[in-house]
């Protein structure tokens, strides 16, 4: 069974992952045995089962639309690397 | 050569819940820096999602309105991305299967720019809906010189997404179309869609074909529109942009723009290379939704819609079609005017005094109409007692702007301001004999044939009255008393 194609590099970028060429060769191979694990599945015939996105029969998980108490923003910045005035501070990313 | 326009939008709409999507944080505008956050929607390792029913009543009281279908089955599914609005690297959002399918938005004249009115290419259009969705909104950066700061309060707050179908075919029918939704989904209560406060945001995709070309131009998309007339200024922009563009014999490609207002232009972002791949998948933490309760919860809030207004006023109160539309445009302002027209003797002559008088006096109160410090009854009694010819038009309007500043009723102004006009015939018939009896002259030229006469003669009761006489009973008493002759009561 042939591999996918895969772009490793694309994926790595989707990521946000900086990859040697090195990484590259051996992520190729060790992704493209993934799929070809997952290819296995194609095999299996499901015309007649209903696509379903959950395994269990569950539905309708809800909760009432009641606001409780949340952090203050000193404890919901506690961790923060970088806080100026109650604001979480990034590098600069502008789209 | 002739080019069409093809424009279609993706609305953003802040749902009004009290707490976010997916975890029990407060939703509230205005509040500090990260006052409303908590492990699900900071992204916390651990923390898990869980639905707010009342999003998902609120989107599907939505699709009523808008005459979609309403999937019976719906998921959320994770939108991959990384960007510091959104720690978790994934948004939850609806893929494959959203809540509402298809509906439309019927664009009604009013909707549209004022100064587009006149000339609306395609009246009483309804532009086509592909789907509703429900997602979770993002946290707020500000950008500054070399960092950007992040606020969660925003992050996990609900976001209902409605995208039309490529149906919209000028910069005016897209102001309509998202005049005429806001108004649907104020009436609804579903959002206070307040555009200033970003309560309303849209995506517009925009494309120029030559006539003739079966094919769609290529699609320029331009992203974060936060104003109504904003959207219609870019459009305009681009669509002669992109003219521009095909008429210089260049090729457009699809692209990403961003639109600046200072400079009333738009701006590439990225191009098709660059397109965003999200990796779409089922999020594994929130189970799937069943909506037929939502859907029964839903209808017992439909409310009656803008358009069954507007008939309705026409229908059941007699005023006009332009009237009927001016009052259903604000929901305060309809139901103020169906309150005073309800027991009035005359509905119509309710509307002028609301749409002219009362709307100015309450606009240069500088107050908004939840604000009138008249109510609809007193109005009511004012307009009554001009249809019963107690006071004149012209004393009605002074009553009125008595009332508004002192809050006293009509009648009573009326009484202390000695308005009241004398209708009683008895005490007008004598005031008329007197003038006759005084005027013999103008009387003898009016038996003559001379119809001039008679204004002065009224002219005289009036001013024997001190104003007060009702001019139309006047009239008719002196008419009847002079052509009479010697009839009994005659001179």
């Amino acid at each position: 069974m042939s591999a996918p194609d895969l772009d490793v590099r694309y994926i790595a970028r989707l990521a946000r992952l900086e990859l040697s060429d090195e990484e590259v060769a051996r992520y190729q191979s060790q992704l493209s045995n993934v799929l070809t694990f997952v290819e296995a599945l194609r095999k299996v015939d499901v015309s007649g089962v209903e696509p379903t996105a959950h395994a269990s029969p569950v539905f309708n998980v809800f909760r009432q639309d009641v606001a409780q108490a949340s952090f203050t923003p000193k404890e919901a910045l506690a961790n923060a690397p970088r806080q100026a005035n109650d604001l979480f501070v990034v590098t600069k990313v502008v789209e | 050569m002739k080019y069409l326009t093809t424009i279609g939008l993706e609305v953003h709409v802040q749902l009004k819940t009290r707490s976010k999507m997916f975890c029990a944080c407060a939703v509230e505008y205005g509040a500090g820096p990260n006052a409303h956050t908590c492990p699900t929607c900071l992204g916390l390792p651990g923390a898990l999602p869980v639905m707010n029913q009342h999003a998902l009543e609120l989107t599907t009281l939505t699709g009523l309105m808008l005459d979609c279908a309403i999937a019976p089955y719906c998921k959320f599914d994770r939108k991959n991305y990384f960007y510091p609005d959104m720690p978790k690297n994934y948004q939850i959002s609806q893929y494959d299967l959203p809540i509402c399918v298809g509906g439309a938005v019927p664009l009604h004249d009013l909707a549209y720019p004022k100064d587009a009115q006149k000339s609306i290419a395609t009246p009483d259009k309804k532009v086509g809906l592909v789907r509703i969705h429900l997602e979770e909104d993002v946290a707020k950066s500000f950008h500054y010189d070399t960092s950007t700061g992040v606020d969660f309060n925003r992050a996990g707050t609900p976001l209902m997404e409605i995208v039309t179908e490529p149906e919209i075919g000028s910069p005016e029918e897209a102001f309509a179309f998202l005049s005429s939704l806001r108004q649907i989904l104020l009436y609804g209560g579903v959002s206070d869609a307040d555009m200033e406060k970003g309560q309303l945001r849209c995506d517009c995709n925009v494309s120029v074909r030559p006539e003739g070309q079966a094919e769609f131009g290529s699609k320029i998309e331009i992203k974060n529109m936060n104003t109504v007339s904003g959207v219609r200024k870019a459009l305009a922009y681009e669509v002669q942009r992109q003219t521009a563009e095909l008429e210089g014999g260049r090729k457009l490609q699809q692209e990403t723009r961003r639109w600046d207002d200072a400079s009333a232009q738009t701006f590439l972002m990225r191009t098709k290379e660059n397109a965003h791949d999200y990796r779409y998948f089922p999020d594994p933490d929130l189970m799937p939704v069943r909506t037929e309760t939502l859907v029964t919860t839903a209808r017992a809030g439909m409310p009656e819609l803008p358009s069954a207004k507007r008939a309705r006023f026409v229908d059941q109160y007699g005023v006009s079609g332009y009237d009927a539309a001016v009052l259903a445009d604000d929901q305060d302002l309809s139901a103020y005017f169906e309150a005073a027209a309800a027991k009035a003797a005359k509905p119509k002559a309710i509307v002028n005094w609301v749409l002219n008088d009362l709307l100015s006096a309450v606009s240069s109160a500088g107050k908004g109409m939840r604000e009138c410090p008249l109510p609809p009854q007193a109005l009511t009694e004012l307009v009554d007692l001009i249809d019963a010819g107690k006071i004149s038009g012209k004393q009605g309007k002074e009553v009125f702007a008595e009332m508004f500043g002192s809050g006293k009723g009509a009648a009573t102004i009326v009484k202390e301001k000695g308005l009241e006009q004398l209708s009683d015939t008895g005490t007008l018939e004598a005031l008329v004999d007197q003038v006759i009896a005084a005027n013999p002259k103008p009387v003898a030229d009016f038996k003559a044939g001379n119809p001039a006469p008679l204004n002065f003669l009224k002219g005289q009761v009036m001013k024997l009255s001190k104003g007060q006489a009702n001019p139309v009973v006047t009239s008719e008493i002196l008419q009847r008393k002079l052509t009479a002759g010697e009839g009994p009561g005659g001179v």
